[in-house]
Formats: structure tokens, sequence, C-alpha cells
């Protein structure tokens, strides 16, 4: 098979009724790196995992060398040399590192795997640069970067024909992300077929051959890397220009506002390090960064998730610090999160959109009695309101609901208990542009009322054109505060890679 | 060395708290230590464990067996049909027996897999069902064993009870199959994560098809290995066994969240309350005074397990 190309013809698929893949044509070459890109919910990983076996297209096909196959699972997909890497990595956590390299592809002999399977991983994990971890260490106990390596290793482990790397290299410091970046363009000498998807320019820039862009679960373009520049990408990924998508920018907020929340000196197991922040009535505060460098941390740690904070969190001179969720959204604090997984954090997923609005509020109501006098009944009425909610009723199970309208009763169960700083952890992922909008608007107009809001996002459009400033997280703590003219895309990518960036200089 | 203790520290404190308890059973027994003393626990240690270890199969794939007990009753009950006459027969009926087990465990595992029933409703149905045959087959305890096997493998043979080098056999094999196979790195795979496990390419439902199948055998085999040691056969035996696997396994360092733990840890488990119930016997508290100081120790022991509680330092992990 010397030109196993894969090809997709008009391939559609939809979740409930919901487009995710709309007649999408693709194609990608042994040999080359092909990188996929796209904003949250463009259809990136849907296509990933119909390539993968993970689901079946609605219409359509899809062929390996010109034959049509049609994978009804990941087994299948591997037995024909497709491998993916998932961003929500695939291992095993309870098993040892040896142990889930080899499990992927066992070879045996009477029953018994042979030892010398182990040898192989070894050297896929020296081959990644992942030396120094042992193949008897539980995968349980590694950091999220050896993680990464594992899964990596594993995926080369199983020799594979078309290699998809879905955000594989998220958690990689600079150097490791060379060192693999050697074995792709070493995989791809040898004729392998590699997917691509990144968030970082300047990774897709150094690996790929070909770049495609999809948005709105539509392939918009494809071509060669260097034919277009970092601005026009970026135009063909949002569709529309980006002051369509944001509201108009507000004036700055005075210096004389008071400050709601203040986060001073907080550290928490080796994840936060030290770290200094504050927002005041009626700014938006952004927090930014590469995945996992503490934003998530610093949020859970001032909505009292975490145990054995150290250093001081108060809001409105009210000190936070050993206070529980139960405690902090009572009206006297007045705090509320909007959490990072919707369907396992922010709703539950078997109850109706009516009842899931009315779970927050719930601790408030006197003796635990349903609310009496139906004033938060009026004010979850006048939000589904204000949030242009669309639902056919409200009895149905919030599973119902497009993503996006889920993302609105999140906002509707807090915004009933008028808080008064909003924590929200990347409120718009996997949310189309029409409710990314609206969700902007609503923002901006809640702190024009005066809320302090917190906004984590791995979308650095939004932090730019939403927030007053923004802080960037690495490695645990506060690398940079950027604010005004400063927070300009350059700036974050540097601040967020912990670069120092000259003035005028290209990231 | 060390880091096999601390991979498995809750099998090594269990062992450690074994070795303490059977030291203050033998130092309290009127007989002390002697072959027979030692026989008798063995034999009834036996028993529990390889209860123990059926259960540890389901548990190892995030399941809970509430019809292990049943399983045993229902081939013990058969055993005391079968078992006996010529040697020719006696293997047959060990064979039907032994394949009567694996059949119950693979319906309990066709219903979880293929009909998405939970294994607590499901083996709570099938328990009742399996235990009803058995009260069916022998509404009261009776039958017959051959007693020349039941001698053979009950005694001790040189000091050392045959049923003790029967568990260490069985658990050397399972060890071994499960450690060394990728059978058994596939089971403690779908335990650990059944999603990463998809994703890595494993069958995942095969794989649960082979645990319960598993855990059926291994319950045939205490089921027949109760009609050695009572020769009888005896339907009511069921609730018993079924409870104390599942807190035998619990006290062996089995995860009930699946993927940790191994059989022989299980079997300690298996052991600690089989000696603690054999301390009771002795200790001189009045009969009635026993179950709640059984429940006492247990409770201490699991409590102990559960210490890594404290541990967890984002709250979000304790309801996960």
């Amino acid at each position: 098979m010397a030109d196993r190309y894969v090809e997709l013809k008009s391939v559609s698929k939809s979740y409930g009724g919901v487009p995710a893949l709309t007649a999408v044509d693709f194609r990608c070459e042994p040999g080359r790196v092909h990188a996929i890109l796209g904003e949250n919910g463009a259809g990136k990983s849907t296509l990933m995992k119909l390539l993968a076996g993970v689901i079946q297209p609605d219409a359509g096909t899809i062929s390996i060398g010109g034959q049509t196959v049609r994978f009804s699972s990941p087994r299948e997909a591997a037995e024909q040399g497709t491998v993916c890497m998932f961003q929500e990595l695939s291992l095993m956590p309870h098993l040892s590192v040896g142990d889930n390299i080899v499990l992927a592809a066992p070879r045996t002999r009477m029953g018994m795997i042979e030892r010398s399977v182990y040898r192989e991983a070894r050297e896929a994990l020296d081959l990644v640069g992942a030396k120094s971890i042992p193949l008897g260490a539980r995968v349980s106990g590694l950091s999220l970067s050896e993680r990464q390596l594992v899964e990596i290793a594993k995926a080369v482990f199983r020799k594979p024909k078309l290699l998809i790397l879905d955000e594989a290299t998220s958690a990689l410091t600079s150097e490791l992300v060379e060192t693999v970046f050697g074995v792709l363009r070493m995989l791809k000498e040898q004729g392998v077929a590699i997917l691509f998807i990144s968030h970082r320019m300047h990774e897709v820039d150094a690996i790929a051959d070909r770049i495609s862009v999809f948005r709105n679960g539509r392939h918009i373009e494809t071509f060669d890397v260097g034919a277009r520049t970092t601005d026009e990408i970026v135009g063909l990924m949002i569709g529309r220009s980006l002051e369509e998508l944001f509201p108009p920018r507000r004036a700055p907020v005075p210096d004389t506002a008071p400050v709601v929340l203040n986060v001073s000196n907080v550290s928490w197991a080796s994840q936060l390090v030290d770290v200094s922040l504050a927002a005041r009535a009626g700014e938006i505060v952004g927090l930014g960064g590469l995945d996992a460098q503490g934003q998530q941390q610093i949020m859970h740690a001032v909505f009292g998730v975490l145990r054995g904070v150290t250093g001081r969190i108060t809001l409105n001179g009210k000190r936070l610090n050993g206070l529980k969720p139960p405690r902090v959204k009572q009206s006297d604090i007045g705090l509320a999160l909007v959490p990072e997984d919707r369907k396992t954090e922010g709703l539950i997923p078997s109850m109706s959109v009516a009842q899931n609005m009315r779970l927050a509020v719930l601790g408030r109501a006197p003796f635990g009695l349903l609310d009496l006098d139906g004033s938060s009944e009026a004010r979850l009425q006048e939000l589904i309101e204000r949030l242009a909610l669309t639902y056919g009723s409200l009895d149905d199970p919030i599973a119902t609901l497009s993503g996006g309208n889920q993302q609105k009763v999140v906002l509707a169960k807090w915004l009933v208990l008028s808080p008064k700083c909003l924590l929200l952890m990347d409120p718009t992922r996997g949310i189309d542009l029409p409710t990314k909008a609206q969700i902007y608007r609503l923002l901006t107009d809640l702190a024009a009322e005066g809320m302090a809001v917190i906004l984590q996002s791995t979308d650095y459009e939004e932090l730019i054109h939403l927030c007053d400033r923004v802080y960037v997280f690495y490695r645990g703590s506060v690398a940079k505060e950027l604010t005004g003219d400063h927070l300009t895309a350059d700036a974050l990518i540097a601040a967020s890679m912990n670069v120092h960036l000259h003035a005028g200089a290209q990231a | 060395m060390m880091t096999w203790l601390r991979q498995n520290a809750r099998e090594t404190i269990a062992a450690l708290a074994l070795v303490i308890l059977f030291a203050g059973y033998i130092a309290i027994h009127p007989r002390g230590f002697s072959t027979y003393v030692v026989t008798i626990w063995s034999n009834q240690g036996t028993l529990l464990g390889l209860a123990a270890i059926a259960q540890f199969f389901v548990v190892l794939v995030k399941g809970i067996d509430l019809s292990v007990g049943s399983i045993i009753a229902l081939t013990n009950v058969m055993g005391s049909f079968l078992l006996n006459g010529s040697p020719t027969s006696i293997a047959l009926g060990m064979a039907v027996v032994l394949t009567v087990g694996v059949a119950c465990g693979l319906v309990n595992g066709i219903a979880v897999v293929y009909g998405g029933v939970q294994p607590i409703v499901t083996t709570l149905a099938t328990g009742g069902i399996f235990g009803g045959i058995a009260l069916l087959l022998r509404p009261t305890p009776g039958g017959s064993i051959d007693e020349t096997m039941s001698d053979a493998l009950t005694y001790a043979v040189a000091g050392i009870p045959v049923s003790a080098v029967i568990l260490v056999i069985v658990l050397v094999i399972l060890l071994m199959l499960l450690r060394r196979t990728a059978v058994g790195l596939g089971l403690y795979a779908i335990g650990s994560s059944e999603q990463s496990a998809y994703m890595t390419g494993l069958r995942v439902n095969r794989l649960k098809l082979v645990a319960y199948g598993s855990s059926g055998f291994v319950a045939a085999l205490a089921g027949t290995y109760v009609s050695m040691v009572t020769l009888t056969g005896d339907p009511n035996i069921a609730p018993s066994y079924t409870l104390n696997s599942i807190a035998a396994v619990v006290l062996g360092g089995v995860a009930l969240s699946g993927g940790v733990g191994s059989p022989l840890g299980a079997v300690i488990g298996a052991l600690i309350l089989k000696t603690i119930s054999s301390l009771m016997f002795f200790s001189g508290l009045p009969p009635l005074a026993q179950p709640f100081f059984e429940g006492l120790i247990l409770a201490t022991a699991i409590a102990l397990g559960a210490l890594g509680v404290f541990q967890v330092r984002s709250r979000l992990e304790l309801y996960r």
C-alpha cells in the first residue's frame, strides 16, 4: 500500500440533533504532518473520534488507501493502524507504566505476555524522552506531563500508520516538545500519516506540512504551511470579525472602585505558589495561561474546594480561608462558581431544566423548605428571559438542551443568588458563536452592575476583548499581569510560555 | 522490596494484622499450637478464602456480587448428589458442579454487560434464583459425599493442612494469570478505567464476562470444598458467605471502586475474618455479645484502610 491516504467524503455527524460535523471532505497523506485548526466546538474532536472508531458517521464514507472502512471500536481502528492519542488521556491509573504500554499491543507466548515486550516498551519511552520514568511506576503517581509522555510512548509502541495527536503536547515543556517532534519527524520519514491538533500556533508552524481549518463543523480550507499569515488563519477560524462577537470595550474601571476579591500569597500543595490577585467591583478579570498551570486551582481555592490552602483570601473584607462551598455561596459572602465541566460538575444530567436551576438556591430557603414567597421563582423567570434561554419545557431533562443552553442554565442557577463575585471556568468551551456572543454581553452587563467577574479561559480572544486585566499563570504562579494596551495576543502567548518579549517582537 | 511493600501497603498491613490475630488465637486456644487446631482453622479459612476470591473477581471490574453465597450453596448441594460412587462418576460430578458455577457467573455477567443492569441489582435477583434452586433440590441439609476423598482433602499431611496447600496452589495460579497474561492485566485495566481500556482497544465486554465466569468457577470450588468439609449439602449457607466475602475483600485491600487489589489480599481478609470469629469463640465473652465485638474489630480494620481519605487535598476528589 504505497499510497495509504485517508479520505473522508461528505461525512456528517450530529449528537441529539445538534450537528457536530456537516458534509466534511478531507484528505491526509502518508509521510506528512497535517495540522487541524479550529475553535473549541469546531468539530476537531468529532473528526478524530470518527477516524479512531470511537463514533461512527451518520452519513458519508471514510476510506483508507481507497478502501471504504467502518470501524465500530477503537480496537478495529488500531488493527488497521490508526492510533489516536486523545486529550483526555487513555491510561489506566492503577496499572504500572509498563503494563499500560504493553496492554495496547500485547504479544503472548502460551498465553503469557513475553518479557521482551517490556523491553520494547522501555525503548519507546526512551525514544520520546521519558528516560526517567520507570516501567514499574504506577500511572496514578505521575504528573500530567509524565502521563502525556507515557501516552505518546504508548502510541509510538503500537507502530501506527495513521497517528492522531489531540493536544498531545499541552503539558510538556518546550525541550520535551522538541524531543517529541523529533520522534514525529522520524515517523513521518517512515511514511506515517500524522494528524496534529494544537492550539499553539508556533508548534503548528514548527511541525506541520499542511493546515486544515475547521469551523462550526465544516471544513473551511486546507493550505500549505506558510501560505497564509497567522491573522488570516485566525480570521478563517472565527469566520467573522472579532468586533461582531464581542461587545464594545468598556471604559476602564476607576482605581477608586472597591476591591471585592483579594487573594494574597496563596499557596496549595505544589500546584499554587504564592499567588496574589485582586478584582474590583465592575471589573472583568481574566486568568490565562497554558492548560493546568494553576488557574483552575486558584478558582477552587477561593471557592473552598481545596484543603490546606495557605495565604489569605478575602471577599469584601471577609476572610474566606477554611470556608466551604455551602458557606461561601450564602448572601453575606456572595460567591458563585461556574465549573469547568458542565456535565459532571455544573449540572445533574438526569434532572429537569427547572430542577437544575433551583439547585443552588435550595440552601437559602429557611428550614430547607422550598421558596415560600416565590421571590426566587420570579427572579428565575427574569433570568430565563435575560439569558434568552431556548427550551421546550422547563420539565424536560437538561440533557435535551444544546450545550450553549445548558451553560445558560448553569449561569442562571448561580445568578439567581445575586452573587457579588462570579467565578467562571472556561464558560464558553464548546459553545456555538451566537451563544458565546450572548454570554459575553451578559458578563459585560453584570460587570456594569457592579459584580466582580473572574474569567478563566483557554481562549485568548476572550481574554483580550472582554477583560480589563489578565493574570497569566505559569507553573502555579502568576507569571504576568497584563492591562490596557499591553493586553495583546503576542504578549499573552509569550507570558503563557514564560518568555520575555521585546517591544515590537513577534511571538 | 521496600517499593513493593509500599505499593501493596494495604495487603502488607492486612497480613500483619492477620499474624497478630492468629498469634492471639493460638495463645488463648485451650489446645495451643497443634496440627489439629491449625487444620481446623485452615479448612474454615479456605472456605471463606475461596468465596473471597470469587467476590474479588467481580469487585475487580467495579461490580459487587450478592450471589456468591448462593452459587456456593447451589454447587454444594449439587455436590451432595454427585460427588460419590466410582472415581469416574466423582470426576464427572466434579466437572458438572464446576460447569454449573461458571454458568451461574456467566448469567450474572451477561445481564450486567449486555442487559446493562447494575451488578448489585443483577446479583440480588440471580442470588435469589440460584439459592432457590438449591432449596428446591434439597429442602433440608443432607446427601452423601465420598468420605475417602473428603478425608484426603481436609486432613493434614506431615503437619501441613491439605486445605492450605490447595489454597496456595489456587493463589499461585491466579496470581500468575492475573499479572502475566493479557487477559489478567486486561481485568485490572477495565477496573481501573473502563473508558481508557476501551480507547486502548481492549475487548471490555468480553473481559467482563471472563471476570464473572471466573468468579463463578471459584465459587464452585468453594461450594465443592464445603461439601468436603461438612459432608452434606446445605442450601442455607448462602447469606453468610455472601456478606463475609464482601467484608473479606474490603479488609484485604481490594478497592470496591475497581482495579485495585489481588486474590492474595482477598484471602488474607478472609483469614482475618475467620480468625476474629474463632477468637470470639474461645474468648469467654458471652455468645450474645460476640457479634458486637466482631463488628467493632471489623469497623476498626476498615477505618484504618480508609485513612487515605485524609490525605486528599482537593475535596472534589472525595466525590469522584
